[in-house]
């Protein structure tokens, strides 16, 4: 029997803006072969919001909770971000009480968004419940950022030159017994998912992305780490005190099947966040009376000259170029969004896969489309 | 019931004739069979929406959410408001979508969840039609679904429900044989392919250990197997890939609205009660069990106490219906007691296997397409072969 005649026609399939698990409003066209898929091409520009154009636009202190539009599920890191480059390029001192503070909320949010990485990854490959688990956890924490920054989503609490208001001992505590169940739950996270046999198998192999092409793709953050390369800025290049603090980083091992895959990336996510709890305790530890913020002028004039200022995200690098000329608004500002980056590797990873995988790997990189379109 | 029916279709002529005026027999006769119908519609739309509730109930527990808890005391009544919504809808069909098929098979999904009801034994004598084959009538019927969804998948035009009706398709192929050799064991050890009879062979034995499940460890391991390729049958989770929520936004029902697709959602919880009854008849003894019946043999059934009273002392049908449940009727009382027993034994163990449907859904992730069919063809058929000839080499020996 001829093989031509089994010949089947491709089928191009529109995966999304709305789909179920395109995380928003990615629109991924997939050319399969029956389950079998042979290309991906994400589509990305439906959430476009012209941050770049806003942020030249707007005086420095203007563009801060623009940031945290960005990749609202981790509104701290943005902003954080973006006044730790303006700080640089206005050479302002930060009190140390607001660089731990900054730490604390950013590790917090960390942790928010690592949990719905793990939740909606969960649901992705169709468990259902621990979507909601991670969603309880999560929910401490935004009642914590609640009763820190007033907002439970986008908190406008990094300022240029400190934070916007003070922790008392009520939150310190509340931080403290959160620390202690989010230990215990990740016990309950791993019998249920981790030691899933129909999880591993959904993960385990599936993806793999190898060091040298996340290197070469510009893949960063826990991605770029489930590949095995130990890349973490925050002991790279340490930022707002992190040399400070006493971290793992965790990278993929294999564990389950080989370095770089869906498996690797979940587990270093699951990892990150005990990671994240011991610099949360270890900051709380660190935490002394002072100032919160630097007093700045109103009409903050930056020096002329350009910054790159990169940071780690929950989702990898996000760095922000800005260039200044010496007026109250930015000449340009490039945002260097990991998730954008890290989407670009999508496509090879998911040639010759099965269409389920393609749900599999799209929850493990992670993406969150505020940041991939801007 | 079921004697009422054999009755009617076999001894109409010599026996039954006389106490009928002879016009009148053959209403009688739809008159039953529209009965009938009614009785297995409401029973299946009752199961279907009592399920619909327990699965919103017992996910909200395991969740860590409360649920349903507005319409009626705790959320009762939400199954009748989530139906009277979907009826309210507007009917969508796509503009190219092809229409017979698309129309049709709603039909077919509803058949194949409906009529296996027929020979389901709620309790001994409590049942429609106790047919002669009647495993493979069920295992025809629910086939029958199959063959809708299929229709749905290729008629929707889109090319989700496509994707929905090959996957379907794959994995009908290997849960079906598997199951099939399951049921030969059973069939095998019973000695019949009634329903009735399977069960009464369950019963040979004190308690519950004439189960087929303790009869032999061959019927153990088929029963896990036949619970496996039961729940792929149903397209519950694990094995929902025809519909995989998150993969292929709804599957083959992407494109139906309002009562279409709430025939495709009640059907879904029918036929998983289907295969839960049918796993408690074939496995679990049935009516046999755990609670004990009364052991002594009285020897008459309910309906030659009926055909008693209406005859010999020429009592009407419905005060004859009425003495069964009196002291003057010798067996009457006892049977209808073990026949109470015997269903509430049977619903138990069916729940139990519901529940467990439903708690296998909400914990576990969903396995692709080649993992079902790796499960179909490389584990569970060789397992239920070998099962199937051992229990044929039991027989022997």
């Amino acid at each position: 029997m001829q093989t031509d005649s089994l010949h089947t026609e491709e089928l191009l399939v529109n995966m999304g803006p709305q789909h179920p698990s395109t995380h928003g409003v990615l629109r991924l066209v997939v050319k399969t072969d029956g389950e079998s898929v042979q290309e991906t091409l994400p589509l990305i520009g439906f959430l476009h919001r012209s941050f770049e154009k806003i942020a030249e636009t707007l005086t420095y202190k203007q563009v801060v909770p623009y940031t945290d539009r960005l990749d609202y599920l981790s509104s701290m890191n943005n902003s954080l971000a973006y006044c730790l480059a303006i700080e640089k390029l206005a050479n302002l001192e930060v009190p140390e009480r607001a660089s731990i503070l900054r730490v604390i909320t950013a590790e917090l949010n960390r942790i928010a968004s690592h949990l719905l990485a793990f939740g909606s990854y969960a649901l992705d490959l169709g468990a259902y419940t621990p979507f909601l688990y991670s969603f309880r956890e999560r929910e401490l924490i935004l009642s914590i950022f609640e009763k820190i920054s007033g907002g439970r989503l986008l908190y406008h609490y990094n300022r240029i030159g400190g934070v916007a208001r003070d922790i008392n001992i009520d939150i310190i505590s509340e931080i403290g017994q959160f620390i202690d169940i989010m230990r215990k739950k990740l016990n309950e996270y791993n019998e249920l998912v981790t030691e899933n046999l129909i999880f591993i198998k959904r993960t385990a192999n599936i993806g793999l992305i190898s060091m040298s092409d996340a290197i070469n793709y510009g893949v960063t953050g826990p991605c770029l780490r489930a590949s095995g390369l130990k890349y973490d800025l925050r002991k790279v290049h340490p930022y707002s005190l992190y040399e400070k603090f006493n971290f793992d980083v965790p990278i993929g091992q294999g564990l389950k099947g080989q370095i770089g895959d869906c498996f690797d990336r979940y587990w270093v996510r699951l990892k990150e966040i005990e990671e994240s709890l011991k610099i949360v305790e270890q900051a709380l530890d660190l935490l002394r009376e002072g100032e919160i913020r630097t007093k700045i002028s109103a009409n903050l004039k930056l020096p002329a000259g350009e910054v790159y200022v990169p940071c780690e995200n929950p989702r990898g690098e996000l760095g922000f170029y800005i260039i200044s000329d010496g007026k109250p608004n930015a000449l340009r500002v490039k945002v260097r969004a990991p998730s954008f980056c890290n989407l670009s590797i999508l496509d090879p990873t998911c040639r010759n896969t099965l269409f389920a995988d393609v749900v599999s790997i799209v929850g493990s990189i992670d993406i969150v489309l505020g940041e991939v379109d801007r | 019931m079921n004697e009422l029916f054999n009755l009617l279709t076999n001894k109409a002529t010599n026996d039954f004739l006389p106490i009928f005026n002879s016009s009148s027999s053959i209403l009688i006769l739809i008159g039953l069979f529209l009965i009938s119908g009614l009785i297995i519609f409401t029973l299946m739309a009752l199961t279907a929406m009592a399920g619909t509730y327990a699965e919103r109930k017992i996910s909200a527990n395991i969740q860590g959410r409360i649920g349903p808890n507005r319409v009626g005391w705790r959320g009762f009544l939400q199954p009748l408001a989530d139906s009277i919504k979907l009826l309210s809808k507007e009917d969508v069909v796509p503009r190219e979508a092809l229409k017979f098929g698309y129309l049709v098979a709603p039909i077919l999904v509803f058949l194949g969840a409906f009529l296996p009801f027929v020979t389901l034994n709620f309790s001994e004598h409590l049942v429609i039609a106790s047919l002669s084959a009647g495993i493979y009538y069920i295992l025809a019927f629910t086939a029958l679904e199959v063959v809708g969804i299929l229709f749905a998948s290729l008629s929707s035009a889109s090319k989700w429900s496509l994707f929905g009706g090959m996957r379907l398709a794959a994995q009908m192929l290997a849960y079906e044989v598997p199951m099939g050799f399951c049921i030969i064991t059973v069939v095998l050890l019973a000695g019949s392919l009634n329903l009735t009879e399977v069960v009464q062979w369950q019963a040979t034995k004190t308690w519950i250990f004439g189960w087929t499940i303790f009869r032999s460890p061959v019927a153990f391991i088929t029963f896990i197997i036949f619970f496996i390729a039961g729940l792929a049958s149903v397209k519950r989770a694990p094995f929902d890939l025809p519909e995989a929520e998150s993969e292929l936004v709804a599957g083959f029902h992407t494109e139906y609205t309002g009562i279409r697709f709430a025939i495709f959602f009640l059907s879904e919880y029918a036929s998983m009660f289907v295969i839960c009854a049918l796993t408690v008849l074939l496995f679990l003894g049935g009516w046999v069990g755990p609670i004990p019946t009364l052991t002594e043999d009285i020897g008459r059934t309910l309906v030659d106490e009926f055909y008693y009273f209406s005859r010999e002392e020429n009592l009407s049908y419905f005060s004859s219906f009425l003495a069964l449940f009196s002291s003057k009727s010798e067996g009457g009382q006892k049977i209808i007691f073990n026949e109470v027993i015997g269903f509430i034994n049977f619903v138990i163990k069916t729940l139990f296997l519901y529940f467990m449907m439903i708690w296998i859904r909400w914990t576990m992730p969903r396995i692709r397409i080649d993992q079902v069919l790796y499960l179909g063809f490389k584990v569970l058929l060789p397992f239920s072969m070998v099962c199937a000839i051992l229990a044929a080499i039991q027989i022997v020996l």
